[in-house]
């Protein structure tokens, strides 16, 4: 039995992990990104944000002071039990996401939409978001923290069938430009599109693909996956870098997820990703013990719903 | 390599007047945050500046730190990142006359007129942060908080802080005493490239407003 307790310590200790230390796989993207990067200005900005990224870690400070908009995803496998029921777990998020705004410090950055009032503490109405997923065989609970740049880098259009790739491009490439200017995005960065579904899934699942896929994972579809780097490849030649300086420094990965939609329509949205890529994940096993990584592994084949029906094995 | 200044501050108008576009700076001293919330409060809600700000700065930064109290009464400050200007446009002439302040310090730079309407005829010019995610490396610039103004009235993100800074930075020059932007003159360069990126893309099957500028057309 997994008390609420554990579960409370862990999401407070994910939100101290990916406020402070880059994940390992964002960081080898950006290096890789950075030998590539000829401009002068664009490169220097690359040169900053590692040392950024060293100092966070070694004065165990936040990388970034926007902390973003700081929510959780939970996988919880069919067997696994839990002391506090579900209502408990949110209420541990509550609690620990406070906890960790004062202690980090992270800035408390969620506020009323129309009041501008707030709770100090990154947690209102509707936030920390939570979203739920399951897995099935399983009795741990995966709980990931995200914390995305709240303002820049997100699009939503509708596209329809006779659009196709290109339409897919035109809308990459408007969304990166338009965003990328002056690095309002801040670029180099993670990026997500997501492709079908209805309009809100087709949001969600852009941003998961931005959040919560690491740098290098491809989609199991293996068009996909090659569309996936053909598209990358298109960003970083729009001639522009960080900052929105000239140079070629744009997209560190491009992660796509699809949803079957509607037959009339495509939709599309583009996420992107920011330079803080703040994402820890703490797997909860049945005993209590407690396993920390960076790797969200969300999309797992039942996540995807792969199959007609939903066996298992 | 880009060339590196360092400036103490309040800084003159001999140190400003030399700054080159695409110069790396670092600061020495006090800079102050004030974005909205005090610009609305001091400009439109007929609060009085800080006694002794016009004299101990000419640094404005936007920003919103990442601070948070200690038991002992001192404030605990992590990171520090800068957030967007351009929003900030409508408020700097009356905020540089009345404060005297000669660098703004921000995410992304303010539009190039206003450098040349705004900023350049006070002698001011606009450093921006790197990155923009550096909130770290500026934490390790801040010595010390020298005071906070208004945190109860407008909370931490918005509130009047006072940092005592050394070694802060780096910051980029985007705009000098000419009103010339770096900003400006790079997407200049990257806008060359951007018509070609779409050649034998084939035109989306339904527009948007900003496809078509005119709102009585139809989108099909
Ligand atoms: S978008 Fe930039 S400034 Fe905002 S949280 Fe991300 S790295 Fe920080």
């Amino acid at each position: 039995m997994i008390s609420n307790d554990v579960i409370e310590l862990a999401s407070y200790e994910i939100m101290k992990q990916a406020a402070i230390d880059i994940p390992a796989d964002y960081l080898d993207g950006i290096k890789t990104v950075a030998e590539k990067e000829s401009e002068q200005l664009s490169g220097f900005v690359i040169k900053t944000m590692v040392k950024n990224y060293e100092a966070a870690t070694e004065d165990r400070r936040p990388m970034c002071a926007d902390t973003g908009l700081p929510r959780y995803y939970v996988k919880v496998g069919d067997k696994a039990q839990f002391q506090g029921g579900f209502t408990g777990i949110e209420r541990a998020m509550r609690s620990a996401t406070a906890r960790a705004t004062h202690d980090v410090p992270l800035r408390p950055n969620r506020v009323h939409p129309l009041w501008r009032t707030e709770h100090n503490n990154n947690v209102g109405i509707n936030s920390p978001e939570v979203e739920w997923s399951f897995e099935p065989h399983v009795d741990w609970i995966d709980i990931t923290t995200v914390h995305k740049g709240g303002l820049f880098g997100t699009d939503y259009r509708m596209l329809f069938p006779g659009d196709g790739i290109d339409g897919i491009k035109r809308f990459l490439l408007d969304t990166l430009i338009s965003f990328g200017k002056r690095g309002l995005c801040c670029q180099p960065a993670i990026v997500g599109i997501g492709l079908g579904g209805s309009k809100d899934t087709c949001m969600q699942l852009g941003k998961q693909a931005a959040c919560l896929r690491v740098v290098g994972d491809r989609n199991p579809d293996a068009k996909i996956a090659e569309l996936e780097l053909e598209l990358m490849d298109i960003g970083n030649s729009i001639g522009m870098g960080a900052m929105g300086f000239v140079g070629s420094s744009m997209v560190v990965d491009l992660h796509i997820e699809v949803g079957h939609t509607h037959t009339g329509g495509m939709p599309i949205s583009v996420h992107t990703f920011c330079l803080s890529s703040r994402r820890a994940t703490a797997r909860i096993n049945a005993d209590g013990s407690v396993e920390f990584r960076t790797d969200p592994k969300w999309f797992t084949p039942y996540h995807r719903r792969e199959t007609i029906s939903w066996e298992g094995k | 390599m880009l060339e590196q200044v360092s400036l103490d501050l309040p800084a003159t108008h001999e140190a400003i007047a030399s700054l080159k576009l695409g110069s790396v700076v670092y600061l020495n001293g006090i800079v102050y945050t004030a974005r909205e919330g005090v610009y609305d409060r001091i400009l439109n809600g007929g609060s009085q500046l800080p006694e002794g700000l016009i004299a101990s700065s000419n640094v404005n930064f936007h920003c919103s730190p990442a601070a948070a109290l200690q038991d002992d009464g001192k404030y605990h400050i992590g990171g520090v990142t800068a957030t967007a200007s351009f929003r900030f446009s409508k408020y700097l002439a009356k905020w540089l006359d009345l404060t005297n302040t000669k660098i703004i310090i921000g995410k992304g730079g303010m539009p190039a007129a206003d450098y040349k309407s705004i900023l350049a005829p006070r002698g001011a010019v606009y450093l921006t942060t790197v990155g923009y995610g550096t909130g770290a490396l500026l934490g390790r610039g801040v010595q010390g908080v020298e005071a906070v103004h208004w945190l109860d009235e407008l909370g931490i993100a918005q509130a009047m802080w006072m940092f005592r800074v050394k070694d802060f930075g780096p910051f980029l020059v985007d705009s000098d005493l000419q009103g010339n932007s770096l900003f400006a003159q790079q997407g200049e360069l990257v806008n060359k490239n951007i018509e070609s990126l779409y050649n034998g893309l084939k035109a989306p099957a339904l527009h948007r407003y900003g496809e078509t500028r005119d709102r009585k057309d139809e989108l099909m």
